[in-house]
């Protein structure tokens, strides 16, 4: 029954593909079976929505008259400081940058209310951003002082570029200290008071491919409400993580960099954060079509929150020390019904990962194959899979030696 | 009749020494359960109570807390969900005390209940697209 990407394209161009979410996936094959299934479905629609800090988005804001050398120099947009250490009129903006006059946890827990996601949040909506510069000044870009506005449509280039996204699983973050910690998971409170998860389950893009035999270098993809690319594999990309008998990791995996061009994005799925005593972020809407080329693919898909394992990790010792240990693993499902149990007691337990807007986006991806409007692509490189060897490593300190 | 209202008090600085609380009680028997409370000698205090009895009762207490001096402000709009920022994550579950937010089982959104809400204010940082707005 095996089908290429040229095949499923064909079909989508006519109109006929048969497309389902990956939550609609897993009745249909638990119906049909996972023979039939395969042979009827081309493409199943996957999504996820949480807050990822490795996200942020380079920008050519054209040249000034007399010109100006950015680059090197110090540039601001609304407050928020973005590097210059490129081409003359390049800049980046990261989502977790922060105002110089944040005044960060000096006030604990600090709020965050503004920084880089905030900043690409309101430049994706067409708000007008202000820009101040300075720079040392040179022969050819003499200009030393820049204050405008600017605005997504007016500059040359908006280019979203997250080199970490779409978590392959993640942490379930407790709290067993008897204090209160503010952390990127949210606000844990102390002797397990809460239970706080990241994760689309069921519907989650690497969970339902979890070997990367379809997603690759190049995969087209729903990126914030737009069209974006898989650009490479991200970083702490961890193919060779504990993984279950159903091949799903237990451990946090693989990851995706994703690029795409930000003009083109929506506001609703691009989300200033505030993680209160930890910092500002961005919360993305990712959206990965799997293309149904095999059983074996199509049951990979069909992957339920019962067969996704997550470790508990206590984020008030183990976490910030850097120790392995975990407080057990509890899967998506029991997440899901609003308690796991730790340690013999009912944790409640709270999600960051947005359920309902992953679903959407699964939906919308679901909804453009079908109209035609979506092509899939070939990837033009595999992700690094578990033959690869790659692990993630901690950093090993040296001391300096003069 | 019986009435029960959620209202904001705001004290000037000189009866932060007074016990109008007690007064409301005892003179005028309306029963009270505080929500939120910022007094301390010598500055403005700030009181969020729900006030409940009779309406005449209600009323007189009403009066005597004006003639006092204390500022009186309604609390029906208090904590708010801007619903354009909600991404229905889920963070605000297990932060609110009152268990005012909880899950929509079929579709997952997070709905919150107002009538739950005791004004705490611990959802409005805790929320990360700053969704939660607490209004006085």
């Amino acid at each position: 029954m095996a089908k290429t990407i040229a095949e499923i394209n064909e079909k989508i161009r006519k109109g006929k593909a048969v497309v389902v979410t990956a939550e609609e996936v897993i009745n249909i094959a638990k119906e049909k079976g996972v023979s039939r299934a395969a042979e009827e479905i081309d493409v199943v629609t996957t999504g996820t929505f949480s807050p990822m800090c490795g996200s942020g988005a380079f920008f050519n804001v054209g040249h000034s008259r007399p010109r100006i050398k950015l680059g090197g120099g110090k540039v601001y947009l609304n407050d928020v400081p973005v590097y210059t250490g490129t081409a003359a009129v390049d800049i980046f903006l990261g989502a977790t940058a922060l105002p110089d006059d944040d005044p960060r946890n000096k006030f604990y827990p600090g709020e965050f209310n503004y920084g880089g996601g905030h900043v690409i949040e309101e430049l994706v909506a067409g708000k007008d951003i202000i820009l101040t510069a300075t720079a040392f000044g040179t022969d050819c870009y003499p200009r030393k002082k820049l204050e405008t506005l600017i605005n997504i449509k007016d500059i040359n280039e908006a280019i979203l570029f997250n080199l970490r996204n779409a978590y392959q699983n993640y942490n379930v973050a407790v709290n067993i200290s008897n204090k209160v910690i503010y952390t990127y998971m949210g606000v844990l409170k102390p002797n397990l008071g809460n239970a706080d998860y990241s994760t689309a389950g069921q519907l989650s893009p690497l969970l339902n491919d979890p070997y990367y035999k379809t997603i690759g270098v190049g995969t087209k993809i729903f990126l914030g409400g737009g069209i974006g690319y898989v650009a490479w594999h991200g970083t702490q990309h961890n193919p060779t993580a504990l993984r279950g008998d159903n091949g799903v990791p237990r451990r946090g995996a693989g990851t995706l960099a994703v690029i795409g061009d930000l003009k083109q994005m929506k506001p609703e799925w691009l989300v200033g954060t505030s993680m209160l005593g930890y910092g500002c972020t961005l919360t993305v809407g990712i959206g990965v079509p799997i293309p149904i080329l095999s059983e074996e693919i199509l049951r990979y898909t069909t992957v339920s929150d019962a067969g996704i394992l997550a470790p508990v990790v206590d984020y008030s010792e183990a976490y910030p020390q850097m120790k392995p240990d975990i407080l057990g693993e509890v899967s998506c499902a029991e997440l899901k019904s609003g308690f796991i149990k730790i340690q013999g007691k009912d944790v409640p337990t709270a999600s960051l990962s947005s359920y309902p807007k992953a679903m959407e986006i699964a939906s919308i991806l679901k909804k453009w194959i079908e109209k035609g409007e979506f092509l899939l692509t070939e990837p033009v490189a595999p992700l690094p899979g578990v033959e690869s060897g790659i692990t993630f490593k901690p950093l090993k300190e040296r001391p300096i030696v003069e | 009749m019986n009435v029960s209202r959620r209202i904001v008090l705001h004290f000037p600085p000189n009866i932060t020494g007074q016990p109008v609380v007690y007064r409301l009680v005892k003179d005028f028997g309306l029963t009270f359960n505080i929500l939120k409370a910022s007094v301390s000698p010598g500055q403005e205090g700030l009181l969020v109570m729900e006030l409940s009895g009779k309406q005449e009762n209600y009323d007189k207490g009403i009066q005597y807390l004006t003639e006092t001096g204390v500022e009186i402000q309604s609390l029906s709009q208090d904590v708010v969900r801007d619903e354009s920022r909600c991404t229905h994550c889920g963070a605000c579950i297990t932060i609110c005390p009152a268990e005012a937010f909880f899950l929509e089982p079929k579709t997952r959104e997070v709905l919150f209940d107002h009538n739950k809400c005791v004004v705490c204010g611990l959802c409005v940082k805790a929320c990360p697209p700053r969704a939660m707005i607490l209004y006085f």
